[in-house]
């Protein structure tokens, strides 16, 4: 007779403990909604293609950006200054200083190139070798490239740089970052676009797996009718839906992965050859562990907060009637 | 059990299905509700079963006032009734079984129990040995059995029957409502929507009559006599 709520049911044998029984529930909701993804292949099969393609574009560049920034970050290490000697400077000095520069302890090791040998290599390559021959004297400079210890930081470049600068024989002492900065630079701005265009794709999944969720909710109106006249709360209903979202997310996650995984396969030759080209001994920089783990879980994430929305906005206003 | 003091109920439009409604259903009674196609049956069942609340008057549920109870609580109440519809309801993409056992599951009985109350409550149907089937090979007077053990399994102390009979044969029919016997048999309390006035002469339980939402005829004790 008495109005039997959950709290005064609790000694009634047979039934499962409170915390167990949700605990029971939200394992058979796992299970039910992995088993609904199942028998239903082919659309499942659709909405995880459109999640997986959609993340991998935000994944791959990510992981392109990773592998210009580990190249350039070797390229780096190969700073080097250049040294245009005064023209009056004699080859005799200009080899000796070379030496003497290539003593110091900052400095890895220098390169002597003659005016002469610089002209020569000029007319090879710059195909102006008509024009040169009416010159009168020749207007290059002893050259001695000096490439600082591999260890040294931007600022002991930077104190090189000027202690080279300030040698009498020294006209102009130049160091090759510009390109590297203007690199950076572009970099940077290659990685806030990733990060818009990620944001862009995270939202676009959020609305694929809402959509696809208010659809199931739809197909199964009838379904959610009869279990809230049976005496289901909505937490109850609520569940399979929240965990068919997860598993769209888990595995869009996975799929994009093995997307990109099997893109970068396919470009690794010329990948490998740009790499030679800029004789950097990189090898291809793929997902690590970690970047796995968090496109997974962020997809993941993302396929439960979609279903999430789509459930608070549309499960609450399906009432019998 | 049910008691309900003048209650009406008006839809938006102006349409007013119940007027100064007054009953009662004691704990273990059994009765009948008939009239016409919108004289208000369905809407007096919809109030009971918390899917429209009453415009007027005070309509109580083991005196719980079912006008304000909080939208929290509305799934425990429900589980105190066991719902049978004229369309059975049953959900076609999972066996008999599971259909049965949804109540149980959705309280969260442990696993053993489930099948034990399942069983049983099939085995009161008839349908134990269908169990494994899945509804759609069942017959319409099946269905409506696998929707009755849905409604009894978790011993509900009241069963609300909407036209349970409305797409049955006279031989089916008279099955189904005796099954409602039995169960008002072992102390159940049951209220029957039917116009199958000649199944309900035969049956010889209480009846009442709703006409154009006025109850115009009572076999039930007056509200009276137990407010005395």
């Amino acid at each position: 007779m008495v109005m039997a709520t959950s709290k005064k049911r609790r000694g009634i044998p047979g039934k499962a403990n409170k915390l167990v029984a949700y605990f029971l529930h939200h394992l058979q909701s796992l299970v039910f909604s992995l088993g609904k993804i199942y028998k239903a292949p082919t659309t499942t099969i659709m909405t995880v293609a459109v999640i997986g393609i959609t993340l991998s574009l935000p994944s791959g560049f990510y992981l392109f950006l990773k592998n210009i920034e580990a190249m350039s970050g070797d390229l780096s290490s190969s700073t080097q200054i250049t040294l245009y000697l005064d023209l009056k400077t004699s080859e005799k000095s200009a080899r000796k200083l070379s030496k003497a520069l290539a003593s110091q302890e900052t400095v890895q090791k220098t390169e002597f190139i003659s005016r002469d040998s610089a002209l020569q290599a000029f007319r090879q390559s710059s195909g102006f070798g008509k024009s040169i021959d009416t010159l009168s004297s020749n207007p290059l400079p002893h050259t001695i490239i000096v490439i600082p210890k591999s260890d040294s930081d931007r600022f002991e470049i930077k104190n090189l740089l000027n202690s080279l600068q300030s040698l009498p024989e020294v006209k102009i002492a130049k160091l090759d970052t510009e390109w590297l900065e203007r690199l950076f630079t572009i970099l940077e701005i290659a990685k806030r676009a990733v990060g818009i265009i990620t944001l862009l794709f995270a939202f676009a999944v959020l609305l694929i797996i809402g959509n696809t969720i208010r659809l199931d909710i739809q197909n199964r109106y009838q379904e959610i009718i009869v279990t809230k006249l049976i005496g289901a709360t909505n937490a109850f209903i609520r569940r399979p839906f929240l965990y068919g979202g997860l598993w769209y997310g888990l595995f869009g996650g996975i799929i994009s992965w093995l997307i990109v995984e099997l893109g970068y396969l396919a470009i690794s030759g010329p990948l490998g050859r740009l790499n030679m080209l800029y004789q950097a001994e990189l090898d291809i920089v793929t997902f690590s562990f970690q970047d796995f783990i968090i496109l997974i879980s962020s997809s993941t994430l993302l396929g439960l907060t979609g279903s999430w929305i789509a459930v608070a906005k549309h499960l609450n206003q399906i009432e019998p009637t | 059990m049910i008691e309900f003091k003048n209650v009406s109920k008006r839809f938006e439009g102006g349409f007013e299905a119940l007027r100064n409604v007054n009953m009662q259903l004691g704990e273990g009674e059994m009765a009948f509700l008939t009239g016409h196609s919108g004289a208000g049956k369905s809407t007096l069942l919809k109030i009971i079963s918390l899917i429209e609340k009453p415009t007027r008057g005070q309509a109580l549920l083991n005196r719980i006032n079912l006008k304000t109870v909080s939208k929290y609580r509305v799934p425990y109440i429900r589980r105190n009734i066991g719902i049978i519809f004229q369309d059975h309801q049953l959900l076609f993409d999972r066996s008999v079984f599971d259909n049965v056992a949804l109540p149980l599951t959705i309280q969260g009985y442990r696993h053993q129990e489930i099948a034990k109350r399942t069983r049983a409550a099939l085995d009161k149907v008839g349908l134990l040995q269908k169990e494994k089937a899945m509804p759609i090979t069942l017959s319409g007077g099946e269905q409506q059995r696998v929707g009755i053990a849905r409604a009894v399994v978790h011993k509900p102390m009241l069963l609300l029957a909407d036209e349970p009979t409305g797409n049955l044969d006279p031989v089916l029919s008279r099955e189904i409502m005796q099954i409602f016997v039995d169960f008002h048999q072992v102390g159940v309390s049951v209220l029957v929507a039917s116009h199958d006035l000649s199944l309900i002469d035969e049956l010889q339980k209480p009846v009442l009559t709703l006409n154009g939402g006025q109850m115009t005829h009572n076999d039930l004790q007056p509200i009276a006599a137990y407010e005395s």
